[in-house]
């Protein structure tokens, strides 16, 4: 439908368009502008206003309802000297740690599974991929029982082959682990995944090559697949890094029954208050506006450090 | 070493060494599948461990050894579940947030996504770039502000809170732009153009057409994260007789989490329900598509 008249008008099109292309103004292109306007005063109202009134909140003194006071860097120096930010760095890259290396590790091997097993790849894509589409919330409640001290699963494992019961919920160490386990279980089959369409962008030849110069299977795997595979290792690790990070959900949820003071306080010991929560609580707990706007330019900080150290870390060994 | 091994054995006849070797391959493909099945049983087994508990009284649950075969107490949990939250109230405000917010998404990205896709216009690369910096902040950034401009608006507590700053996102322009960019052909555009098609003609019978694989990736991945969205959720919707299913069945395990497990899980495995059949109609789309994200 659209072909027909191209052959008859291109001559009339030629002369057109030239002499107007110079003398275009800006206002010519209003329905480009008016076509990307409804992300732009989104971005506006609620991404960049709402950073510049952080950073402007950081240095006040304000609980949301009266008047904003004047605190200099009061809030930061309290920030850098307030061990409950500091341990809450602590609980986080603890959790961060135990869930992404794990994670990774299982994933590669997931992956490299996948990409040897041609029968039934689309099921066993579509059975791994499961867990991560499915709410925290919910995961978290499911999670709370199987790490549950008086009837959760993994203690009836413990208690059949006759090792003493964990609290797994009320020991700092615990808490941590049954988040880390919650993130990993969510995580491992969507970070194989993406592994998998990286192992898939590696050509054969270089796998019969090795094959036929005698290399073995784990020899092929560290002298060909994982030099291949550094950017899509790069692009795993910083995204987990960015949002292992972040965590809020998994702890909220996962100790709210165990939490004495506040949803946000991250169970017995406040063992597994994260970075983001303790920024929670500060901000909507204790309406401490200010305070909770450093908090919150404390955790981007950390994280943009962090996600450097990562690229680094690959980076480097690619030169090698 | 190796090369020499192999040799003689393919040199030589066939016979013996032929089914030794379909022997081992089987073998090794045994293998591999029974441990890629193990992971599969570790990736279902929570879900049916859920369903299990939500089939039992709490003095069941409580007992030892752990159920693992259904028992019949479904109903009652159900019952009492639907007693202590308004779960249908809820799950309508999750559909409400996560429809509406899918559709504007869909629009509002892919129009912007077709002009920095297919337009040259002063300051292009520019507002490109300034989108693209969205992605660094981090949400802690924004959610005072936001909470306090809602306040002001008078949304804080209604969906309306929740739908508008989610209405379009750099994710979903960035993502359609590069599918775009390769899908939708100059010469289509520009034959379109002679027809006397105007820009939003264009957008809409030549651009989005050829895009659909593209849109239903960015619909479905949309609605799930809108659907399991819970922090910001959390904040805003003070009112806790009116909220959505997440923090309605946050709620749940906060008052009962402690005492009535089966109707907890109960209402844990009834708000999966409209997720995985969303999941299982868009499976394909997304792990396609998300492995391809990863390797551009």
């Amino acid at each position: 439908m659209a072909t027909a008249p191209v052959v008859e008008r291109p001559p009339a099109a030629v002369v057109e368009t030239p002499p107007e292309q110079p003398k275009k103004s800006i206002l010519s292109y209003w329905r480009l502008y008016l076509a990307l306007s409804p992300f732009y005063l989104l971005f506006l109202a609620f991404g960049l206003i709402p950073v510049g009134f952080s950073l402007y909140l950081s240095f006040h003194r304000w609980d949301g309802l009266g008047s904003m006071e004047w605190a200099g860097l009061d809030q930061y120096k309290y920030l850098l000297s307030d061990t409950d930010f500091w341990s809450s760095i602590g609980n986080t890259i603890v959790i961060w740690a135990l869930a992404t290396f794990p994670m990774i590790f299982l994933a590669m091997i997931t992956a490299v599974m996948l990409n040897s097993a041609v029968r039934f790849r689309n099921l066993y894509r579509f059975a791994y991929f499961l867990p991560n589409v499915t709410s925290v919330v919910a995961v978290a409640i499911i999670f709370g029982s199987v790490f549950s001290t008086n009837f959760g699963l993994i203690n009836a494992l413990l208690q059949a082959v006759g090792l003493d019961q964990v609290a797994w919920l009320n020991t700092p160490w615990g808490i941590k682990v049954a988040i880390a386990t919650l993130m990993t279980w969510q995580w491992t089959g969507y970070n194989a995944i993406i592994f998998l369409a990286g192992l898939q962008t590696i050509p054969g030849e270089l796998y019969e090559a090795a094959r036929v110069d005698g290399a073995g299977p784990v020899q092929t795997f560290f002298r060909i697949t994982l030099p291949l595979m550094r950017p899509v290792l790069l692009f795993v690790l910083v995204i987990s890094t960015v949002t292992g990070l972040q965590s809020f959900s998994e702890p909220q949820v996962l100790l709210q029954t165990t939490a004495n003071e506040s949803t946000f306080s991250g169970g017995p010991d406040h063992a597994g208050r994260t970075m983001v929560l303790y920024f929670f609580q500060q901000t909507f707990d204790n309406n401490d506006f200010g305070y909770g706007a450093a908090v919150a330019w404390g955790i981007f900080l950390v994280v943009v450090l962090f996600s450097i150290i990562n690229w680094r870390l690959v980076q480097r060994r690619d030169e090698e | 070493m190796a090369t020499t091994e192999a040799r003689p054995a393919e040199a030589e006849p066939v016979k013996p060494t032929k089914p030794k070797l379909i022997e081992g391959t089987r073998r090794r493909g045994i293998a591999l599948h029974a441990s890629l099945i193990a992971g599969v049983l570790l990736s279902a087994f929570p879900f049916y461990w859920a369903v299990i508990m939500s089939t039992h009284t709490s003095t069941e649950i409580f007992s030892y050894p752990p159920k693992l075969l259904p028992g019949s107490h479904f109903d009652d949990n159900v019952s009492k579940l639907f007693e202590s939250i308004d779960f249908f109230g809820s799950m309508f405000n999750s559909l409400l947030v996560a429809t509406t917010v899918t559709f504007l998404v869909l629009f509002f990205d892919s129009l912007a996504a077709f002009v920095f896709a297919k337009f040259q216009f002063p300051g292009r690369r520019w507002l490109f770039a300034l989108m693209m910096a969205i992605f660094m902040v981090p949400a802690q950034l924004q959610a005072i502000p936001q909470f306090v401009i809602m306040a002001n608006l008078g949304w804080i507590g209604s969906m309306t809170s929740l739908i508008v700053p989610a209405a379009a996102n750099a994710f979903g322009i960035f993502w359609m732009r590069q599918y775009m960019k390769s899908a939708i052909h100059d010469e289509l555009l520009d034959a379109s153009k002679l027809d006397g098609a105007g820009f939003m003609r264009q957008y809409w019978h030549v651009a989005l057409p050829v895009v659909r694989p593209g849109l239903a990736f960015l619909g479905i991945f949309t609605f799930m994260s809108q659907w399991n969205d819970y922090a910001w959720p959390l904040i805003a919707l003070t009112n806790p007789d009116n909220v959505t299913l997440q923090v309605a069945l946050s709620q749940l395990n906060g008052v009962h989490g402690t005492t009535d497990y089966g109707m907890v899980m109960t209402g844990a495995v009834l708000a999966l329900v409209p997720l995985l059949i969303v999941f299982a109609i868009g499976a394909k789309q997304i792990i396609a598509d998300l492995g391809k994200g990863a390797i551009r």
